[in-house]
């Protein structure tokens, strides 16, 4: 590619991304060595779901909603049931919320595992996949097959089913499972354990590409545990709001290049959600332990390097397999599986920490437990600003790259964010342009 | 079936996995054969799937798995590529085979949803309707399931391969309840079950978990929807909206689910 002093237009353009959850593309141009458009283009079709959701009674809304995304259904299931509890003014707690927890941790570490070592390693060690990185480093891979495994056992032996599941519902669940059915899990969860932290031993000697960026963190806070399920919407300029004022301080914008809409705090700008997100804001609630293997192995945080979310991923996972164990041995079988509701009118809202994120959800409920309106805000809608954004500070520093290795690392930006386009849209595809004139 | 022509010979088979409108649920469940991944990834050349690699082969490919349903112009083009490019089709879970629950808005005025969701209906490309990938190309097989089940899905691939029919069942569920010896959840805690009328796959999950049955594997062959549909109404108490609900899931646009429900539609208007 040859230089020139004047005007120099250079075009990324990524048609197909691949190893992302849906259909997406990226356009980027640059004009003298300036990223001067950037567009992540979710072209994956429209579903409709907050149109046909309306008239569909509140116990269908978990099972339905789950089909948003068939890697993240528990999260769209935990968000619609408490958001529905709420407006039915519903509480859920003791063994029953300990096992949605639970069933929580499950979906953690198997779309966490697929992601980083399926989707996301290749790009680290130069590979197009986790099958052509099976060649060189097939414990590794086999290892992590054996780490999902025991995550989707987990939400199989709570949910009937690793994709789609089929037991939560509003109140709790339809049957709740006897400690021996939770002991296959975790068993499977403890002969990983192992190979959880020599993975992020591992990870952490990757070569990270440089990126420092001033991200608004934004992550469910609780003021005694790790967020999953409940908290206050919290981010790292100062604000914290309890859930139901989540659409007084957030927005979402629909641009012409787009089929998801794209998400923004209002009077502010983009913002991060997902696993760097939560670590940066809650780091202090993680077991001392965690911490202690995170200063060992020199993975700061605060971070600002969306690169080393793999990393947060890593720690995110070993917590939910450290406290899925906590829970398992705890666990009493409750009496009742689940906790009477009775349908009111009213609105109710839920926000709960999908594996990419903050995933809200709204309802309005007619006094037969009829939908009237609904609202679903996924993650990443929330990441696709953010995500122009990191593109736009990043590209400028790696000009010098060839256009396959430049395309390459924009593509790897992208999958930093463990984008999920199914979700998105309820997309990605990468253009980058270079025009020499 | 007609059998991959060349499977006999040295060269390994090459399978392509498409996406169209879905929830990628589907092709998710390759990735979850933990135990036989890699194995079958050494059977058979994964020449094209966007969601596991990077490398994309070109056609001609031996066998394509189809997720999604057709909803927008571009979708259209896109699988009549894919026929031409696949020797074997196979449309693989609910939303392939019957439109999914995507083809909800099939009754509705896309204009209306499309303002509903957006801000600028103007922007949206879509089709009028949300199809089965049959009703615009010639399908070898369609497995079924809202998602499919994936040993399923390998005994799908090991047939192609082998050049036979797919060994998957159209009967019931209720046969796969009464074979786990699980009590009828219809019968004992009369909660209203769509077991009797829906095709077998899950494993008669639901019952299991003191649920009933809502459709994920399709209506099952030869079901008699309105005799079930009425015993809940005159039995459980059941009202037709709520029937409408019921059979309006996964495959609602599926016959006979679809007439059924729109029957019980016009009945709940008398």
């Amino acid at each position: 590619m040859s230089k020139t002093a004047a005007s120099e237009t250079r075009v990324i353009d990524v048609r197909a991304l691949a190893r992302v959850e849906g259909e997406g593309a990226l356009f980027l141009r640059l004009e003298n060595d300036q990223v001067a458009e950037v567009k992540l283009r979710i072209y994956e079709p429209p579903r409709f779901y907050e149109a046909f959701l309306r008239g569909r009674s509140y116990a269908e809304v978990p099972d339905l909603t789950a089909r948003i995304c068939g890697i993240c259904p528990v999260a769209y299931q935990m968000s619609a049931c408490h958001a529905i509890e709420m407006a039915f003014g519903v509480e859920v707690g003791g063994q029953l919320r300990a096992l949605r927890r639970l069933l929580y941790c499950g979906e953690w570490i198997e779309s966490h595992v697929l992601h980083m070592f399926l989707l996301h390693l290749p790009d680290f060690l130069g590979c197009e996949s986790a099958l052509a990185l099976a060649t060189d480093h097939r414990d590794l891979v086999v290892g992590a097959l054996r780490l999902k495994k025991a995550g989707n056992e987990l939400v199989r032996a709570i949910g009937g089913r690793e994709v789609h599941p089929i037991n939560a519902c509003v109140g709790g669940f339809y049957r709740v499972p006897t400690r021996s059915d939770l002991e296959p899990a975790a068993e499977m969860l403890m002969a990983s354990r192992g190979f959880a932290v020599d993975a992020l031993r591992f990870l952490t000697g990757l070569e990270y590409p440089v990126l420092e960026m001033d991200y608004d963190n934004v992550a469910l806070r609780h003021a005694t545990e790790v967020a999953m399920n409940e908290g206050q919407v919290a981010t790292s300029r100062g604000l914290e709001i309890p859930v139901s004022q989540f659409t007084d301080h957030f927005e979402e914008l629909q641009v012409e290049h787009s089929n998801a809409l794209h998400g923004r705090l209002k009077g502010g700008g983009s913002y991060l959600v997902g696993p760097l997100a939560r670590l940066n804001l809650n780091w202090e609630l993680y077991p001392q332990p965690l911490r202690d293997l995170a200063r060992e192995i020199g993975f700061a945080l605060p971070c600002r390097n969306q690169f080393k979310s793999i990393l947060a991923r890593g720690f995110e996972t070993l917590y939910a397999l450290d406290h899925a164990l906590e829970i398992i041995r705890r666990y009493e079988r409750p009496e009742r599986s689940r906790v009477e509701v009775k349908p009111r009118a009213g609105v109710g809202h839920g926000c709960t920490e999908a594996p990419r994120g903050i995933l809200y959800h709204r309802y309005e409920l007619d006094a037969d437990g009829l939908v009237r309106s609904a609202d679903i805000v996924p993650p990443t809608a929330q990441n696709q600003p953010q995500i122009e954004a990191d593109l736009a500070a990043f590209v400028p520093r790696v000009l010098h790259l060839s256009q396959d290795d430049l395309t390459l690392r924009c593509e790897q930006l992208i999958r930093n964010y463990d984008p999920c386009i199914s979700c998105a849209t309820h997309s990605l595809k990468v253009r980058v342009e270079r025009r020499t004139r | 079936m007609r059998p991959p022509a060349e499977t006999t010979m040295a060269r390994r088979p090459k399978l392509a996995v498409y996406k169209f409108s879905s929830c990628d649920g589907c092709q998710l469940q390759l990735l979850e054969l933990e135990d036989e991944l890699l194995e079958l990834a050494g059977e058979i050349d994964i020449a094209y799937f966007l969601e596991a690699r990077r490398r994309v082969e070109p056609g001609p490919y031996d066998i394509g798995l189809v997720e999604g349903s057709i909803s927008t112009p571009e979708e259209e083009e896109r699988i009549r590529q894919a026929r031409r490019d696949c020797r074997v089709l196979i449309a693989i879970g609910a939303c392939a085979t019957s439109g999914g629950i995507q083809a909800l808005r099939n009754w509705a005025d896309i204009e209306e949803y499309t303002a509903c969701v957006y801000a600028h209906p103007e922007y949206i490309a879509t089709l009028d309707v949300a199809s089965a990938v049959a009703g615009y190309v010639y399908v070898d097989f369609e497995l079924r399931g809202c998602p499919v089940n994936k040993y399923q899905l390998v005994e799908v691939l090991t047939a192609v391969l082998a050049g036979r029919r797919p060994q998957v069942p159209t009967y019931s569920v209720c046969l796969e309840c009464k074979r786990a010896g699980t009590p009828c959840v219809l019968v004992s805690r009369s909660i209203p079950c769509l077991g009797p009328i829906t095709q077998a796959g899950c494993g008669a999950l639901c019952p299991r978990y003191h649920r009933g049955c809502y459709g994920c594997y399709g209506p099952s062959e030869t079901p008699n929807v309105t005799a079930l549909c009425d015993y809940f109404i005159q039995n459980l108490g059941v009202t037709r909206p709520e029937i409408v609900r019921l059979l309006r899931g996964f495959n609602g646009y599926l016959e006979p689910f679809k007439t059924a429900s729109d029957d019980y539609e016009q009945d709940s208007r008398l």
